[in-house]
């Protein structure tokens, strides 16, 4: 515990902005938007209240179902990790993100009433 | 019986076959996943029949048709002795509703509102059911007369459980498949073909949701298997549809929801965390979740009780650690545990608001009620009978890779269900038929495949032959060419031929005797469609008693569309069903108090009991009576039932102990309690049965299920009249009659109660009209004659 929470999270910003590579920005930054926008529908909720649940459910799993796939790509995708994906290749992960976004949305908006 | 043989030369054909399969597939495949390359190595060989690869091939598909075929007509014995009808109870309503899905369409179906239910609550069965079941056989039904092949929905409803049957085996290889090996794939599939477990609640005419469910939970099971083993999004889409088939055909859904995220703890606490599981278990856990909160029946469930906690608290729980896992591998040690105290206290935080969150709203873990111990299929189980003759030997198993760790996971939790409550009985055998598929095929392979030990395949000949010649040509593969090897190869095993003989041909003769043993289990215990009865005569000629159908179909034809039928609430859907009645309670048990007036109807007296009816605007009452030919499962043998239920919801007017006699017996001869001699229950059922005689020996009015003579003989009903008896007097139909128009009064003497003499207050002087010095006159006395 030498160093200060400050300290630590500032190095690691500066390693991951010099590390990651573009691509996995890009991705980051998709991540970062889904998340505000799950947090302004929960705060939505929270403040004007839970009617209509189904919706509001809806819009929020959306968000975090998004937010889930997307790690997924990010994770399949990163060079890092090709030993663990040996029969997923970047293309592959591509097309398993579209596929797995359609059957969510298609549910998503069934649910959304 | 001639209908019987030809399913046993069947079985014993597939028996031999299942034989053949498991040796020919655990000598091709032994070793997992290399077949391929050993097919190749087959060198100067052409044609696809020549190569091992192709005759695995062939003989997987071989084994997997010849495994539905088993299946499918083990589960007919039904349909050839009687004929093609829905069974039992529950499965009625089933074909109802699909009738009414074929008949009216899909939103029809989703939003039907039942009238003819639960007078005069109805049912919302749009909501209520679980739609998996109706909507595979409408959609069958559908598809198949859009081809112009006009099948009735009855039909499709019969034969649809045999046909998933195949489906399931056909599952279940591709999940023993991804956990084991292909041959114990193959014997798993073969199994659950013909198990009992599964046969007794998916017998054809048996239309109910566990046919379609087992299915739908193998599949489930694959696909998760498979996207841990891939780490692909795909699959794990594909297991997310799949379980959304499973909540749509049946409430067992908890099971898997519950099951994937203890695999996934487990496997967190045994350190084997890898990206393929977050991306796995992440992707399974919100797309499955929004999917299954489709169904109007589950809502919103998945959120809100404590059955699906389970899976969100291990969601939360890997995104954390997968979090952890990223910062750990960027950040240096010191860093790390900064960060690391810092999460662990926000954690700690919030799981602290949560609990209090939680205990404020008041969430609790459900409960069990009487009701639902009062049904035979809850109660914990006793013994373990029905489970396959094999259970043997479980396997050890030395090295648990991911996905192998599932099936030790699954039987766990399994053999926890199956004996807190009979009926999950189900959900257990697919673990046992694929454990004891493992076993085998590790007997087998451990016996018969120790060719695969050497270090040197043989260059020629890949797939082995080691069998046949430890079996003394038994088995003999055409195309094939026979290996000799000599003794001397194989100096590590120390077994000899002899135990490796006797050995494989203990392991036949099991799996022969349990296919027989399964088929007779199938044939005797779980063959009957119970609407229709039968009973053989001692010369082996049998006796059909269709009281059931006689009485529904009376009712069908002879009465108002609008009647009102009151009967105890387990003929509720059958009279839907086949008289298309409408019914007071049925089979769906879900209003206690509705059943309880019911109950209240049969065991009060008949003037009490038609307050009751004409609050409840009855018609027809239905009961079963089974003293004349000793049927077991009438109305009198439930009637205590009956009073159970009433008197919890009235205890002011139905006692229990009023119906037994001061010794606490429950008797329906002259030493019964008056109570219960003279509720309606016994004198609807007695009605003009102590004019009958049965024999010679037994005195009129014997009842041959109770085993006693009755003892109120001369019975006479009031405000009922007998509308049908059925021929063997198993069903008895009463009108109720409508009130008469003037009140007979009952001639009984008013009871004038005694008038106070009105002596009046006022004093002499305040008295009008009030003569000094009346003359008062007494009797027998002369008067006095006095001068006013």
């Amino acid at each position: 515990m030498s160093l200060s929470v400050i300290a630590v999270i500032s190095r690691f910003l500066e390693e991951y902005r010099s590390s990651t590579s573009n691509k996995l920005k890009v991705i980051d930054a998709y991540l970062l938007y889904i998340l505000l926008t799950g947090a302004f529908q929960f705060l939505y909720c929270l403040l004007v209240g839970t009617f209509p649940f189904n919706s509001f459910l809806s819009g929020f799993i959306s968000s975090v179902g998004s937010f889930i796939l997307a790690v997924c790509l990010r994770i399949q995708i990163n060079p890092q990790n090709k030993g663990d994906f040996l029969s997923v290749s970047p293309e592959r992960a591509f097309a398993d993100f579209l596929f797995a976004h359609t059957v969510l949305h298609l549910v998503v908006v069934n649910f959304i009433g | 019986e001639p209908i019987s043989n030809n399913p046993q030369q069947k079985h014993s054909v597939s028996a031999q076959e299942k034989g053949l399969g498991a040796g020919g597939s655990v000598s091709g495949n032994g070793r997992p996943n290399t077949a391929a390359g050993c097919g190749g190595g087959g060198g100067g060989l052409s044609g696809g029949l020549t190569q091992p690869a192709g005759w695995q091939s062939l003989l997987s598909f071989t084994i997997l048709f010849l495994a539905w075929l088993a299946g499918f007509s083990s589960r007919l014995f039904a349909v050839i002795r009687f004929e093609s009808i829905i069974h039992e109870f529950d499965p009625w309503f089933n074909y109802r509703s699909t009738h009414h899905l074929s008949t009216n369409g899909f939103y029809e179906f989703l939003n039907w509102f039942d009238e003819r239910a639960w007078y005069p609550l109805g049912r919302i069965v749009g909501g209520t059911v679980y739609p998996g079941l109706m909507v595979t056989a409408g959609l069958i039904h559908y598809l198949l007369n859009l081809l112009n092949v006009t099948v009735h929905i009855r039909d499709v409803c019969v034969f649809l459980a045999p046909i998933f049957s195949g489906l399931t085996a056909i599952s279940t290889f591709l999940l023993t498949r991804e956990l084991w090996n292909q041959g114990a794939g193959l014997l798993a599939a073969c199994f659950i073909a013909i198990v009992p477990g599964y046969i007794s609640r998916s017998v054809a005419g048996s239309f109910d949701n566990e046919g379609i469910a087992i299915f739908a939970l193998q599949f489930t099971y694959y696909l998760w298997v498979k996207s841990v083993k891939t780490g692909s999004v795909f699959w794990t889409i594909g297991c997310c549809l799949s379980y959304f088939y499973m909540v749509s055909a049946w409430g067992g859904y908890v099971f898997i929801i519950n099951l994937i995220p203890l695999h996934v703890f487990v496997l967190l606490l045994m350190q084997r965390y890898s990206r393929r599981l977050y991306i796995a278990y992440s992707t399974f856990y919100i797309v499955g979740l929004v999917l299954s909160m489709q169904i109007p029946f589950v809502g919103f469930q998945p959120i809100r009780t404590s059955e699906h906690m389970a899976a969100a608290g291990v969601f939360a729980l890997l995104q954390a650690y997968a979090f952890l896992q990223y910062l750990k591998d960027r950040l240096t040690k010191q860093e790390f545990q900064t960060l690391f105290f810092l999460g662990v206290s926000l954690a700690a935080g919030v799981v602290f608001l949560t609990v209090i969150y939680l205990t404020y709203t008041g969430e609790t873990a459900a409960t069990m009620a009487t009701q639902h111990h009062s049904l035979a299929q809850h109660m914990p189980s006793l013994y373990f009978s029905p489970l396959p003759l094999i259970n043997p030997i479980k396997p050890v198993i030395l090295n648990l890779d991911t996905e192998r760790l599932f099936d030790p996971v699954l039987s766990a939790f399994a053999v926890y269900f199956a004996g807190v409550m009979v009926r999950l009985m189900l959900t257990l055998t697919p673990v046992v038929c694929m454990l004891s598929a493992i076993a085998f095929s590790s007997v087998f392979e451990h016996y018969l495949g120790d060719d695969m030990k050497r270090e040197n395949p043989p260059a020629e000949d890949s797939s082995d032959e080691d069998d046949k010649r430890n079996s003394g040509n038994l088995y003999d593969k055409a195309g094939k060419v026979r290996k000799h090897v000599s003794e001397q190869d194989r100096p590590e095993e120390g077994l000899g031929p002899n135990i490796k003989s006797i050995v494989t041909m203990l392991m036949l003769m099991l799996l022969m005797m349990f296919a027989v043993h399964c088929t007779w289990v199938t044939s005797n215990a779980y063959s009957s469609p119970s609407v229709v009865l039968a009973s053989y005569n001692h010369d082996g000629s049998r006796n059909i008693l269709d009281d059931f159908r006689e009485a529904y179909y009376w009712l069908r034809q002879n009465t108002d569309e609008h009647a009102r039928v009151m009967s105890w609430w387990d003929y509720g859907y059958q009279i839907a069903g086949m008289a298309n009645r409408t019914t007071l309670v049925d089979n769906n048990t879900w209003n206690n108090s509705h059943i309880a007036l019911v109950g209240k109807a049969m065991s009060s007296n008949e003037s009490a009991a038609y307050e009751i009816m004409k609050s409840l605007d009855v018609d027809y009452v239905l009961i079963i009576f089974g003293g004349v030919i000793g049927y077991s499962g009438d109305d009198i043998n439930k009637f205590l039932w009956m009073v159970r239920i009433a008197e919890g919801e009235h205890p002011k007017d139905i006692r229990e102990s009023d119906y037994f006699t001061p010794q606490g017996e429950f008797r329906v001869d002259k030493a019964g309690s008056p109570t219960l001699l003279n509720c309606l229950m016994y004198k609807m059922s007695y009605y003009r049965f102590g004019e009958m005689q049965l024999d010679f020996r037994t005195p009129p009015g014997f009842d041959r299920t109770r085993n006693a003579e009755i003892g109120n003989k001369d019975i006479r009903l009031k405000h009922l009249e007998e509308a049908f008896t059925s021929e063997h007097w198993l069903v008895r139909i009463y009108r109720v009659k409508k009130q008469e128009n003037r009140q007979a009064l009952d001639h009984k003497l008013r009871n004038v109660a005694a008038k106070q003499k009105y002596t009046s207050k006022k004093t002499a002087k305040r008295k009008r009209g009030y003569v000094k010095n009346k003359l008062v006159l007494k009797k027998g006395k002369k008067l006095n004659k006095k001068s006013v």
